[in-house]
């Protein structure tokens, strides 16, 4: 037994972590649980190794004329039924306890890693046989099998836990595997595979450093589970009870329960405390890598540096033009007036992140009007605050006015939108297949807040579904009534979700970037409906894109959105032929639609020979 | 053709049935197409049309099931996995999407120099040469200790340009590398891919789904439709005088930025699907 090294087993997995990841380590020191977890674990691995040194006494010195003793000065723990003293036997006994867990952990995860890993990466029949292995593994009742292999190979601590960690391996190979199989397919695995890396270097490199930390987690568990399974074993009497291990000691204090109580305290105590302290450690690394997995997200959103050449600008800049014939045939009464409109975000330390720095806007009924900027420009956010839906912490800044139709809806209450969103202001969104619920058809999806809100009898609101279907263009609308999300195209579903906008007779279309999802001949097409379904119903449409393709073909009006500001407004024409602002010009300007084709090498404008 | 750099013959991709009873999709149907030193081919087709899947074929990273990649007198299509590795020096990739093609955890010098240690160069040498890429797509040199989220989108792309140089490739597949960014930074990227081609003679084959972006970088232009090329030939005549029916849909539905031209193209863009339609009848 003294050839197994005996460090605790997060320890060591640690030490191998903290690679490129000192960090971890280091947060977790300051993480009040994992360091007194750690600090825990940290003195068993001393007393693992040195247990035997540390003991008062001979731990194996049987003192017949002493036994079942109460702690007193010479035995701080007392004495057993054979008069060892107890002390003692605690300090040697958690070298086995902790090397037999040790050694089940070290199994599984080298068993599961491994194989996973194959697996994972490789996929094949390899993929097939040990998820089907794995599975059988995981269907065994662990505790039977141990008794029966116990039964087979008699009572040696060392080959239970070695079946022990061969029945937990699975656990590591379903982990490994998933997250294996989830980085596989992403493009820097493919990029180092085109840049020559070998398959060993890509695994050891990019597919590592992923699974590691999850790896650790379950390890610390697995530790944990493997204490408590090889105590139970001794305890029940089916280990080596020649030796010193917890369990043992818990089979010997629970025979003289009624002579001597405090003998079962000192082994429980010992198995609680490792088996708290190892989920506990887990939990405190969990914590730790979820807190460094979500700092960079919010890093992205608001730390994203722009490229280089942009033009600053401040709010007194907006340039606006004067109507031209085009936009004076449109004599659509005001719907919608945005004025002196700010979006914030409350901050963590009480401040306020300006997105949206005071606009002004205007839809009027029968026109649409495009907002047009680039990411980050808070178009999104502008056509997100009129509709009230701001994310968690976004709102609407004091000062501001939206005038919908005579009725003011800045800082209006969630029951004045609900009257409102969907019924007189409608909605298509980017992604049509995220807005649609995958778990029902597209028809009761339609139908639903026809019923709710027009108060349609189920009949009435499926003919309606169908007609609506039907003007949208979609060739066969029963069958697209009754099909699943999944079922249709995104085209078509960015169709259906159209129907549905309309459904409720709305007054005013808000439109985020419709058609940016899209194939360029279905954007056509939508294109197309939109314009078709706005004069039909006299629809009043707020259209947010970057496209000026999309701009050209649909807007009467435009508004050019940079930083959170209007920078240029005015009538479509006037913005393409007479842009003034420095950022609508070089936006313009980096428009390729109207660039030269390059021509047939050779013939290339200034190519130079190679 | 003799003097190509790569000879693509009448290439099939078909991808293994996933799970019992369903059929292998066949994602490419005998693709031919041959790319010039120093040229860029553009690519251009709708999701699904099989462009992206003739850029993997091209990079070993989609299984060829019939037909012949030929590069430098050679097939490549069906190459071991140790053989291949040895023509990363050759061809090089730089995908759309700026943010999951960087491994998040490296450096952007641990990024660029991966391919240099992979072929043994040392590590002095290796970082000599990462701040010189690093000047070559204009990022400036103390970006090699940052990590890839402290970048821009267009800012990622440059770094994975960098990375698709660092080994002195003869052609780069790119995949719809500008499809991510924003108008201005799509233009400065652009100019970067054919600043770079015209220094170093590398060859592009260029997918996107933008025509406007593939005229404007291309040589030559192949058009994608169900897994096939339908058209084929000079930037200048296939955009401007498509002749196949798809490419001719495919062209009018782009709107163009311009309100009153795209008022006209719309109503040519009807008239054209009209006249297919009854041509299609008849």
């Amino acid at each position: 037994m003294s050839t197994v090294a005996v460090p605790a087993v997060p320890l060591e997995v640690l030490a191998e972590a903290p690679a490129g990841k000192v960090s971890l380590l280091r947060r977790l020191l300051r993480n009040p649980i994992g360091v007194t977890c750690l600090g825990y674990l940290v003195l068993l691995a001393l007393v693992a190794v040195f247990g035997r040194l540390m003991a008062p006494q001979d731990p194996d010195r049987a003192d017949p004329g002493n036994f079942l003793a109460s702690p007193s000065a010479e035995h701080l723990m007392g004495t057993d039924s054979t008069g060892r003293d107890v002390l003692s036997r605690l300090l040697a006994a958690t070298q086995i306890s902790v090397a037999a867990a040790l050694l089940a952990t070290v199994i599984a995860v080298v068993l599961g890693v491994v194989t996973g890993l194959i697996a994972g990466y490789f996929g094949g029949w390899f993929d097939s046989i040990s998820s089907w292995i794995a599975g059988l593994l995981m269907a065994m009742p662990g505790f039977v099998v141990l008794l029966a292999a116990r039964a087979v190979i008699g009572p040696t601590v060392w080959m239970a836990m070695v079946v022990f960690g061969v029945l937990m391996a699975p656990g590591f190979f379903r982990l490994v595997y998933a997250a294996v199989t989830a980085v596989r397919n992403e493009l820097y695995v493919d990029a180092a595979r085109v840049a020559g890396l070998s398959d060993a270097r890509i695994i050891g490199r990019h597919i590592m450093s992923v699974v590691r930390a999850p790896i650790i987690i379950q390890a610390a568990m697995a530790a944990g589970i493997a204490v408590a399974i090889q105590a139970g074993l001794d305890f029940l009497g089916l280990g080596d009870l020649g030796v010193a291990s917890w369990g043992a000691m818990l089979n010997d204090g629970f025979a003289k329960i009624y002579n001597q109580p405090i003998l079962m305290l000192w082994p429980s105590l010992a198995i609680a405390l490792t088996c708290i302290a190892l989920t506990l450690l887990a939990n405190a690394l969990r914590d730790e890598l979820e807190r460094a997995g979500a700092a960079p997200k919010r890093k992205k959103k608001a730390g994203a540096a722009r490229d280089d050449g942009d033009v600053i600008i401040q709010a007194a800049d907006v340039i606006v033009h004067g109507a031209d014939a085009h936009s004076q045939a449109l004599t659509g009464e005001v719907l919608l007036d945005v004025h002196h409109l700010r979006v914030g975000y409350d901050q963590p330390d009480g401040s306020v992140t300006e997105v949206v720095h005071g606009i002004d806007l205007r839809v009027h009924r029968g026109s649409i009007h495009g907002l047009i900027g680039e990411s980050g420009s808070g178009k999104t956010q502008t056509a997100f605050a009129i509709m009230g839906l701001l994310p968690a912490g976004g709102r609407v800044l004091e000062g501001a006015s939206i005038m919908f139709a005579g009725q003011e809806l800045a800082g209006g209450s969630e029951a004045l939108y609900r009257g409102i969103l969907g019924k007189r202001i409608a909605y298509i969104p980017q992604e049509p297949m995220s807005n649609l619920d995958p778990s029902f058809t597209v028809g009761s999806q339609l139908t639903e807040p026809m019923r709710l809100a027009l108060g349609l009898k189920r009949a009435q609101a499926k003919q309606r579904a169908l007609d609506l279907l039907d003007r949208v263009g979609i060739p066969d609308p029963a069958r697209t009534f009754a099909a699943y999300p999944h079922e249709i195209s995104g085209g078509m579903a960015q169709r259906v979700l159209i129907a549905g906008a309309v459904s409720l007779d709305p007054q005013l279309l808000i439109a985020d970037e419709p058609t940016t999802a899209l194939d360029v001949t279905v954007q056509a097409e939508v294109l197309e409906l939109i314009r078709d379904l706005q004069t039909e119903l006299n629809l009043g449409v707020l259209l947010v894109t970057h496209n000026f393709g999309v701009v050209a073909d649909l807007c009467d009006q435009v508004s050019v959105m940079q930083r959170g500001l209007i920078v240029e407004a005015g009538p479509v024409r006037a913005i393409f032929h007479d842009a003034q602002h420095p950022y609508t010009q070089s936006l313009l300007d980096a428009i390729l639609d109207d660039a030269a084709p390059r021509g047939p090498l050779g013939a290339d404008r200034e190519e130079v020979a190679p | 053709m003799s003097n190509s750099l790569i000879d693509i013959k009448e290439v099939d991709v078909t991808y293994p049935a996933q799970g019992f009873g369903k059929k292998p999709f066949k994602a490419l149907t005998s693709v031919s197409l041959d790319i010039r030193p120093g040229e860029t081919v553009g690519l251009v087709g709708e999701s699904g049309s099989g462009k992206t899947t003739l850029g993997r074929a091209v990079l070993g990273l989609a299984p060829v099931t019939a037909g012949v990649i030929d590069y430098g007198g050679r097939d490549i299509a069906h190459l071991g996995r140790r053989e291949r590795r040895a023509l990363a020096s050759d061809i090089q990739v730089v995908f759309q999407d700026p943010y999951s093609s960087l491994n998040p955890s490296l450096t952007i010098e641990q990024i660029l120099a991966e391919p240099l240690t992979a072929r043994g160069v040392a590590g002095k040498t290796a970082r000599t040469r990462v701040r010189d890429l690093l000047g070559q797509v204009a990022l400036p040199a103390d970006a090699a200790g940052r990590l890839p989220r402290e970048f821009s989108g267009g800012q990622r792309q440059r770094i994975a340009i960098a990375r698709a140089l660092a080994l002195d490739p003869k052609l780069i597949v790119c995949d719809e590398p500008v499809s991510a960014l924003d108008l201005s930074t799509q233009a400065k990227v652009l100019d970067l891919f054919i600043d770079i081609q015209r220094r170093t003679g590398v060859a592009y084959l260029f997918i996107s789904h933008d025509l406007a972006v593939v005229r404007h970088v291309s040589h030559r232009v192949a058009v994608m439709y169900h897994g096939e090329i339908v058209e084929a030939g000079d930037g200048d005549q296939v955009t401007a005088h498509p002749q196949h029916p798809y490419t001719q849909r495919l062209f009018m539905a782009a709107p163009v930025p311009d309100p009153d031209r795209q008022a006209k193209r719309r109503v040519e863009r009807q008239r054209l699907l009209a006249a297919q339609a009854a041509a299609g009848q008849a």
